[in-house]
């Protein structure tokens, strides 16, 4: 058998990122040589962005079941019971590359493709979450890439009509090579009309709709799966052109189909577009498939097959019918104006067959290039645990007052405002809270109904890079929470995993420390994975991301009149901290932001406390005794407390017991987690302290709602006039440079 | 009172309009796709809703403004029935001709997005009597191209009609004048950037929207 | 043949846009420019060979489409 086929090289090998190893089973399974279309689809098929290689053997660690689970990882996204007959379909995936490397398209065909993830299973999409993270505010490319970004998102979401309702923005000299731009999407279907990859059988037509296809962004699976150097920013032209219009008539278009019951099998084309499309319909329903190229619409003229293959044009989606039904896709494409025609057939083959011109061009099975991908157990070593850090160990601050001003107007904790009032958060109307709104989750009714979805999007990266256990658990953690202190019950949860080079070592270990600490987390609150996305290799000249496994969590709030936020305490009402404090400040905020160090071990998750405070906390809710609920993360009490005067503009008086053992700025600043910050009047205090006492829960008076200024025990005054000025005012000021322009 | 809602292609809120007409007036409005030349027999009110009509390339509602539909819309505000335009539709009636003046790119160059105060400039129109001596709302607004300009003469000639009905209490966008709503000569025919389809909900932005279109069922 | 047809905003109406390209430029260290306008540029291809009769439909498809009156003008070349 000779090794290459006529005009490849083992340069050209090299150059589709697949190694001897592999190349070596490439010969075995076609037992010849692969020509040039067949290397593309086993390179495209094969990176780490289609075939999880290096993360497959570790994501089995999640749970992916539970009784609310209709459908978990393996589809387009994963979909969850919400009663009455309907479902929440949901996923989070990332698009960092491409939005480093062009922000505006490449955040913007981030949010068309998480799109048709979720309407791909016959959901109509009710909201947009991101998780954004942009290095040090800084340096030289940070502005331009928060403005991309930003109107990106912005421009696809608004123009396709989904609101954007939350998600959250981090700034950390660690991402200053590799931004990470995730995008999660949430849709709404009956539980009976779910639409799968698999379901084609043998002789079904493969119809093609959507946009032509041209030679954009071929190889951008395999981008997404390097690591840069400097010369990445050469590689634009690989980076697709989103059109939002196209988007949204083909959600009309499918939605329109999908009520007729002409579908076998449908798939969005993602990243390696048609080839993966096809492969996913023909490895899951275990058939075959040929393709007539000369009958894919075409943008360009002369597109060879392996540019058709390869094209990761947007807004395209690939159809297996039953046999005889063409014409009902014809006529509802015809009435939206998009391409749509048969390109094919399934067949018995379990063999990918493609014809160009009248000849065979590819000949392939199709289970090596799925299933029987090849698979990476990457050697690891955890990092070290680093040591805890307490309070008692830290120099007492002098003035309270001007450190929570310090913190709530730094880069992470300030308010994003010039971020989210770019995005349309009130389409489709029934946005009860988004970003805008106090609220721990964004909360979107299910339309016609009193009941409605809460939904979040956390990670603390720091915490996972000082320790990736801990941290994973974290993540999960803060989502539950975030959840439960709308009222609501969380149910699943979707990830979008963000590492560096997994062949590293070090790099492996976090990974594995995350996964296992969030799968962890999903056991203990039964929160299960339903959906998700790796993105690895997320480095620069050796470099890594801080490890970022964001967390996109799900929840149903049953009764709307029966929820909370944290804007609505008024004078005279009690504050209390549920959750125990001990003042743990290891990689916190707080040391981060005043005395200038990462260090010290990420706080302890003890999953049961979570578990029974949140429990508790949600009963409360639910009871009608709480005025106004915040979950406790970065910042601490005093953060939350700060949040909570704001939205409710009115000042709050903290009382620290100074016999405590723990120190007034660990009672103020430190991060224990499993704890929510409660407001209620009087009367309603008395009764959940009383309950708190009855269930064994630790819940502790913090102060009283009153005045203009956020306080100490009488002192450290903060002024609300102040505090907002400076919150409202850190990104404005970051991103002036573009208004003055503008003047 | 027998509404109809056009929709185009890349119509997004169409829904939102179905459902705030449905709300005030009970009666589910017809929904009348773009290539349509009529309206359905025996229409009162016709909504043009928000959104990006035919992807808003050229200019925003450009191509919208030369559809199928819009000879059917023309003609039905000759008879002097109330035709309402939000955002894109406003857009719409702009390049249409229906109402004076354009509707160009935020001063700020971005998207925004809020719930904006709004000041009623005119509370004896069809469109606005039943706000009674309310004078201030908040109403969402979330637009690109929302400045509205008209030059000296055409601004000094509406305001002196009353032809402007809702001004921004804090402009966003860079309107002239602070404009956010004018209506044509007659009174029939309203276009403007805020969206009171999305303000007919207290769990949702709020009911300052409600009575634009209680005012309508009165005069329909 | 083919139409080119430059559209532009009216002088005297804001280009908020093109004030933004030349807040850039100057920032850059262009301070040579005090002043941006932008505009289109829409190229037609079109059949037939009588430049006069092409050129006074290409205006009328100015007049009703390509460009707004109430703030643009244009001008076409015909090549």
């Amino acid at each position: 058998m000779t090794q290459y086929a006529d005009g490849i090289t083992a340069e050209i090998v090299a150059e589709h990122g697949i190694n001897d190893e592999e190349y070596a089973i490439i010969l075995d399974r076609l037992g010849r040589a692969p020509n040039m279309v067949e290397l593309g689809i086993f390179s495209v098929m094969w990176s780490e962005h289609c075939s999880y290689k290096s993360s497959r053997a570790h994501l089995g660690k999640f749970p992916t079941s539970g009784e609310k689970v209709i459908q978990g990882p393996g589809e387009n996204a994963g979909v969850i019971d919400i009663g009455d007959g309907q479902a929440a379909i949901f996923k989070m995936e990332s698009h960092n590359h491409p939005s480093y490397i062009e922000p505006y398209q490449g955040a913007a065909t981030g949010v068309g493709g998480i799109l048709r993830d979720v309407f791909t299973m016959g959901a109509r999409p009710v909201a947009l979450l991101n998780a954004l993270r942009f290095g040090a505010p800084d340096h030289e490319k940070t502005q331009h890439l928060v403005g991309g970004v930003v109107a990106g998102i912005g421009g696809y979401g608004n123009c396709v009509g989904v609101p954007t309702v939350g998600g959250e923005t981090n700034f950390h000299e660690g991402y200053n090579g590799n931004i990470l731009v995730n995008a999660m999407a949430v849709g709404l279907a009956d539980a009976d009309k779910i639409f799968y990859a698999r379901g084609a059988e043998p002789g079904q037509p493969i119809v093609y709709v959507g946009s032509k296809t041209g030679r954009d962004g071929i190889h951008g699976a395999t981008m997404a799966s390097a690591e840069f150097d400097d010369e990445s920013e050469e590689k634009r032209p690989t980076v697709q052109v989103g059109d939002p219009f196209v988007e949204k008539k083909l959600i009309e278009a499918c939605l329109e189909l999908m009520a007729t019951d002409a579908i076998a099998a449908i798939q969005d084309m993602g990243a390696a577009g048609l080839t993966s499309s096809s492969v996913e319909m023909a490895d899951k329903g275990g058939i075959g498939i040929k393709l007539i190229m000369d009958d894919v619409p075409q943008r360009e003229e002369n597109m060879s097959t392996y540019e058709m293959m390869l094209s990761e044009s947007q807004e395209r989606m690939l159809v297996i019918m039953k046999p005889g039904r063409e014409d009902v896709a014809k006529a509802i494409f015809e009435k939206w104006e998009l391409d749509v025609a048969v390109i094919g057939e399934t067949t018995d083959t379990g063999r990918m067959v493609l014809e160009h011109k009248g000849e065979i061009v590819c000949d392939i099975p199709v289970a090596p290039l799925a299933d029987d991908a090849p698979k990476y157990e990457r050697p690891y070593f955890a990092p070290e645990v680093r040591a805890q850090i307490n309070a008692k160990d830290v120099a007492q601050p002098s003035h309270m007052g001007e450190v929570l001003l310090k913190l709530m107007s730094s880069p992470n904790m300030a308010s994003k405002a010039w971020i989210w009032r770019q995005y349309d958060r009130h389409v489709m109307a029934d946005t009860a809270a988004s970003s805008e709104d106090p609220s721990d989750a964004a909360i979107v009714r299910v339309h016609g109904t009193n009941k409605a979805l809460a939904i979040t999007a956390d990670c603390t990266p720091r915490y996972c890079y000082a320790d990736p256990f801990e941290g994973g658990k974290q993540a999960v953690a803060e989502a539950w929470r975030n959840l439960t202190a709308t009222g609501a019950d969380p149910i699943a949860i979707t990830d979008c995993l963000n590492f560096g080079n997994p062949e590293r070592e070090e790099i492996m270990g976090q990974f594995v420390g995350c996964v296992e600490g969030m799968a962890q987390a999903c056991a203990a609150l039964n929160f299960p994975v339903v959906s998700g996305n790796v993105s690895l290799y997320n480095e620069t000249n050796g470099v890594a991301i801080p490890p970022t496994p964001a967390v996109g969590g799900v929840g149903l709030i049953p009764d709307m009149d029966k929820r909370a936020g944290f804007g609505c305490m008024t004078e005279g009402h009690i504050l209390m901290v549920v959750g125990k404090t001990t003042g743990a400040m290891g990689a916190s905020t707080y040391l981060r932001v005043i005395e200038g160090r990462e260090e010290g071990g990420a706080p302890l998750v003890h999953l049961d406390l979570e578990k029974t405070n949140g429990n508790f906390v949600r009963g409360q809710i639910r009871a009608g005794r709480i005025s106004a609920c915040h979950d406790l993360s970065d910042g601490g009490l005093a953060c939350a407390a700060a949040d909570m005067a704001l939205a409710s503009d009115t000042g709050i008086k903290l009382a620290h017991d100074a016999d405590s053992d723990v120190p007034m700025h660990g009672f103020l600043f430190g991060e224990d987690q499993a704890r929510y910050l409660l407001a209620a009047k009087k009367d309603d205090a008395i009764a959940i302290i009383q309950d708190a006492k009855a269930e064994d829960i630790d819940i502790q008076v913090v102060g009283l709602a009153g005045g203009t200024a956020v306080s100490v025990n009488g002192a450290h005054h903060l002024e609300l006039d102040r505090l907002r000025a400076a919150w409202e005012g850190w990104l404005p000021e970051l991103m002036e440079p573009a208004a003055e322009a503008a003047e | 009172m027998k509404s109809a809602v056009i929709v185009f292609p890349g119509s997004n809120c169409d829904r939102d309009a179905h459902d705030a007409i449905e709300r005030v007036t009970g009666e589910k409005p017809a929904m009348v796709w773009h290539q349509e030349s009529d309206l359905p027999e025996g229409t009162e009110f016709v909504m043009i809703p928000g959104g990006f009509s035919y992807g808003d390339y050229l200019r925003c509602g450009a191509m919208a403004s030369r559809s199928a539909i819009l000879p059917a819309v023309v003609a039905h505000a000759a008879t002097g029935a109330p035709v309402l335009g939000v955002c894109n539709g406003f857009q719409i009636l702009t390049e249409s001709g229906l109402l004076p003046g354009a509707l160009m790119r935020n001063a700020g160059l971005t998207f925004v997005c809020e719930k904006a105060p709004l000041k009623i400039d005119n509370g004896n129109t069809r469109f606005t009597s039943r706000y009674g001596s309310t004078s201030e709302l908040i109403i969402p607004i979330a637009h690109h191209d929302g400045n509205y300009f008209a030059d000296a003469e055409t601004l000094d000639r509406i305001e002196g009609e009353g032809q402007v009905v809702f001004r921004y209490g804090n402009n966003p966008n860079g309107s002239q004048r602070d404009i956010a709503g004018v209506m044509n000569e007659q009174g029939n025919v309203l276009g403007m950037m805020p969206h009171p389809e999305r303000a007919v909900d207290e769990k949702h932005g709020g009911t300052d929207g409600l009575a634009l279109f209680e005012s309508l069922l009165g005069s329909a | 043949m083919k139409a080119k047809i430059h559209v532009y905003l009216k002088p005297g109406v804001l280009d908020p846009q093109g004030a933004a390209v030349a807040g850039a430029l100057h920032n850059m260290g262009y301070e040579e420019v005090t002043a941006a306008r932008q505009g289109k540029l829409i190229e037609l291809d079109l059949t037939g060979d009588d430049a006069d009769a092409a050129k006074a439909r290409v205006d009328e498809m100015c007049q009703k489409l390509l460009s707004n009156p109430v703030i643009e003008s244009y001008s076409i070349e015909i090549a």
